[in-house]
């Protein structure tokens, strides 16, 4: 055991090498890790909870979607039946089933290809003549995978408008996605911003009826809506429901004023959307049209003259809301709305103080550790201790190369790894102990006790090992990374015991070459 | 001059409190189980669901009661205030609101209003009613799994009798911590389950060292009763124990003191892990091993058959 092997120094030495080479950049690099582009390795990524952030968890809400689908589905029924003059009725939505019935039997053929030309994610069935439509499985898969990789792009597109934030977006699951926002100074706005769907549709204002005799009949006329008002208590609005354009055919928003120097938004559309502006404008003059935002109406002007490629929305905004609405529109409107189920925002002041709490903490324990090391072990406690720094730099070291995330159950994991880092030298310097006792000289002592331990340290470190890993699948953020500090820990914990602390120890005996021992 | 906390050859007759030992961890664990019950655990809002939010006043100390009051008034049900770290800091816990998740959100805006401007808010957290129940099940996931291929692991490395013997230490451990939160009221969140954990790899570590020893012996020591073999193994690993028990003890104090309030919960969780996982290898894990009826090895050492030191003398 105390042949160590010229290869087994190299290592040694290499593994120490690299690790102060990676771990340097947290030591001598600025806060936003400038100065150290020379050095192979990046700074250590800190977790939320440290560096501060927001981390939320987000459900798209698929329903809502399922039953824009299959309404749409239904109009587009209602179109096609039309044009092949097929007789029907009770066209309805309901239970996530779009349901009609043909009059005539011999329509029935007429009617089957018109299903099947709806594509492959609905099934049919039917009963006599009526027809029942709903989305199959993998209409239903495909429709959430869709609905979801949307949602992403679309979140990224207004948290991360330049692209510099680096956020986390990843979908989890079936219809949840993770978003991961570092340094957020006001994690209020971010739930603004993701709290709505932004979707921004101009229609009519029927003028066949007004809001108050449509609240008072109970029913609105047919293709048409009641909507209410965005600001508070304002008035409600027949709604024609056509679409003359919508959100998608925006090329573009800023916040601005208008001429009564009030916050708006300016928008500018594509050439489709122009043309189809310009066309049911130029048809309208005189009439008022709705500009709707999420189902509820921001203004209802009047049409002056016929419009083309861009428009103001005014309404009752302040200047932070255009600017958010502004965003919002350019970014896209989400396909579906998200539902907030975990929210966790740390501020950046907190952070800091847990980083400097951590940071405290560890000094103090590692002198702790080593004052009671020596005290116990004299010299070779001594030596112990420059392995558990050199554990430390290596802890470090590895987490900044596998840009594993740091997070404040983290640092409690590095100061616990520290204590039991000790452990594998204590198994070993305790083995020496009673090998002296036994009245064995130095280096047959030393040699026989490194030959006894190294079972057990393998056998006690890989034990915890499971405990770590089972931390890591099916521990949430925090503690995934409280689970790779330790799993890191006690991987360096076991090299640094079992070669650096030996290495050291066959260097002094190698040189003084004792007899006699005292342990 | 060494510092030594356990004398050099000690000869304690460890296994002679067994029967003292085996009461006492009984009633640790079926009080646990009792409190459990009874009392029942303190639940954070990772499980529960609901809102947590910690704010600090920009100049002066909080002003606990007078928020208090403030916070009553907005009608959103069970919301409980305590100072938290430093006298400006204040740790806020609304229950879970009725209605959707948006219900949360809303409720959340409200206390911000409340705190107004003097507030500086320095962490939100928010747990919806379906992600608690998602975590509480993962976490319960993750202690079975982790005590199972620990199981496998030891039945695996040594015989089926250490590991059912380390297995109930551990369940014993497990059960134990979890009493002890319900009769003190912490709070019991994620990072609980990662604190349980964490005991149970440093009790199954503890554990191990004594039964690689207990291995060890019983290979060497052919002639001995079981019961020899396994005090023996005790006093030769006892002074490791200490060494390593009081090593992580001082790591764990500078965290409990110096690493701040939000770790301290988990370090003090720690702490007793340390305690009761030390206890528990000693007593529990090698006590129960003196039951079973152990197959010794058949292969021979090459020290040959040597008596045990406290019997020479």
């Amino acid at each position: 055991m105390l042949q160590f092997q010229l290869w087994k120094k190299l290592l040694v030495v290499m593994v120490a090498v690299l690790g102060i080479i990676f771990a340097l950049p947290n030591l001598i690099g600025g806060d936003d890790g400038a100065g150290v582009d020379f050095l192979p390795g990046k700074q250590i990524n800190l977790g939320l909870d440290l560096q501060g952030g927001s981390h939320l968890l987000l459900r798209v809400d698929v329903d809502a979607v399922k039953q824009e689908r299959l309404e749409n589905t239904g109009e587009t029924l209602r179109r096609d039946f039309r044009a092949e003059k097929i007789r029907f009725s009770g066209l309805a939505v309901a239970n996530e089933t779009v349901s009609l019935q043909i009059r005539n039997p011999e329509d029935a053929a007429k009617t089957n290809q018109i299903f099947t030309d709806l594509g492959n994610e609905y099934t049919v069935s039917n009963d006599g003549l009526t027809y029942h439509l709903a989305f199959n499985e993998a209409g239903l898969t495909a429709m959430q995978t869709r609905t979801v990789e949307q949602s992403i792009e679309i979140i990224r597109r207004r948290l991360d408008p330049e692209g510099t934030k680096e956020p986390v977006i990843q979908r989890q699951g079936l219809d949840r996605i993770l978003v991961q926002l570092p340094g957020v100074d006001d994690p209020e706005a971010v739930k603004r911003l993701l709290g709505r769907t932004a979707k921004l549709t101009f229609q009519l204002v029927d003028m066949r009826i007004s809001a108050t005799e449509a609240i008072q009949r109970g029913r609105t006329p047919p293709g048409s809506v009641l909507m209410e008002s965005a600001s508070n208590g304002g008035r409600s609005y027949v709604i024609e429901k056509r679409v003359m354009v919508s959100g998608e055919m925006l090329d573009g928003a800023t916040a601005t004023f208008d001429q009564n120097n009030r916050p708006a938004v300016s928008f500018t559309l594509n050439a489709a959307g122009a043309r189809r502006f310009g066309k049911v404008t130029g048809e309208n003059i005189g009439r008022p049209f709705a500009i709707i935002l999420d189902g509820k109406v921001v203004s209802a002007p009047t049409i002056q003259s016929q419009i083309f490629g861009s428009g103001q929305i005014t309404g009752d905004f302040s200047v932070a809301e255009t600017n958010e609405l502004a965003l919002v529109l350019r970014a896209g409107a989400l396909p579906a709305p998200l539902i907030i189920l975990e929210e966790r925002s740390i501020g950046p002041g907190l952070g800091a103080d847990s980083i400097a709490a951590g940071e405290i903490a560890a000094v103090i324990g590692i002198i702790l550790v080593a004052i009671y090391m020596v005290a116990s072990y004299g010299f070779f406690g001594g030596l112990a201790v420059v392995a558990l720094t050199v554990n430390i730099i290596l802890i470090v070291a590895a987490l900044s190369a596998l840009q594993a995330t740091l997070t404040l159950p983290g640092i409690a994991g590095i100061v616990l790894t520290m204590g039991m880092a000790v452990d594998a030298n204590v198994l070993v310097f305790e083995r020496i102990r009673e090998e002296l006792s036994k009245g064995r000289l130095a280096i047959a002592a030393i040699d026989s006790g490194y030959q006894r331990a190294i079972s057990t340290i393998i056998d006690s470190n890989l034990t915890t090992l499971f405990a770590a890993l089972f931390l890591y699948i099916f521990g949430s953020g925090p503690i995934k990374g409280f689970a790779v500090t330790l799993g890191i820990g006690i991987a360096t914990s076991m090299f640094t015991a079992v070669m650096v602390t030996r290495l050291f120890i066959v260097f002094w005996v190698e040189r003084k070459r004792p007899t006699r021992l005292v342990l | 001059m060494r510092l030594k906390l356990v004398p050099e050859n000690t000869s304690i007759n460890f296994l002679k409190l067994y029967r003292l030992t085996f009461i006492l961890s009984s009633l640790l664990v079926a009080g646990s189980i009792g409190l459990f019950a009874i009392i029942g655990l303190n639940l954070g809002i990772d499980f529960k669901g609901g809102i947590l939010i910690e704010a600090r006043h920009n100049t002066d100390p909080a002003n606990i009661s007078g928020l208090r009051g403030d916070l009553k008034v907005l009608g959103l049900g069970d919301i409980s205030l305590q100072g938290f770290g430093t006298e400006t800091d204040i740790l806020i816990r609304i229950q879970r609101q009725d209605g959707d998740e948006k219900a949360q959100i809303a409720a959340i805006q409200l206390v911000g209003n409340t705190l107004g401007s003097d507030y500086d808010i320095r962490r939100t957290e928010f747990v919806g009613p379906t992600v608690g129940a998602e975590l509480a099940e993962k976490g319960i996931l993750a202690v079975v799994c982790a005590l199972l291929a620990i199981m496998v692991y030891i039945w695996f490395r040594f015989e089926w009798q250490f590991s059912i013997a380390a297995i109930l230490a551990l369940t014993h451990d497990v059960l134990s911590t979890i009493g002890l939160f319900a009769l003190t009221n912490f709070e019991f969140n994620l990072a609980t389950v990662a604190a349980i954990l964490t005991i149970a790899g440093y009790s199954i570590n503890d554990t191990v060292v004594v039964f690689d020893r207990v291995r060890e012996n019983l290979r060497r020591y052919k002639s001995y009763s079981l019961r020899d073999i396994l005090n023996k193994s005790l006093n030769e690993t006892l002074s490791r124990t200490v060494m390593t028990s009081v090593t992580t003890l001082l790591a764990l104090a500078a965290i409990v003191i110096f690493g701040g309030a939000v770790l301290r919960d988990f370090a003090i969780a720690m702490i007793w892990g340390v305690l009761i996982g030390t206890y528990s290898s000693v007593f529990v894990a090698v006590g129960l091993l003196s039951r079973f009826d152990i197959k010794r090895g058949d292969d021979d050492d090459e020290n040959g058959v040597e008596k045990p030191e406290y019997e020479r003398t």
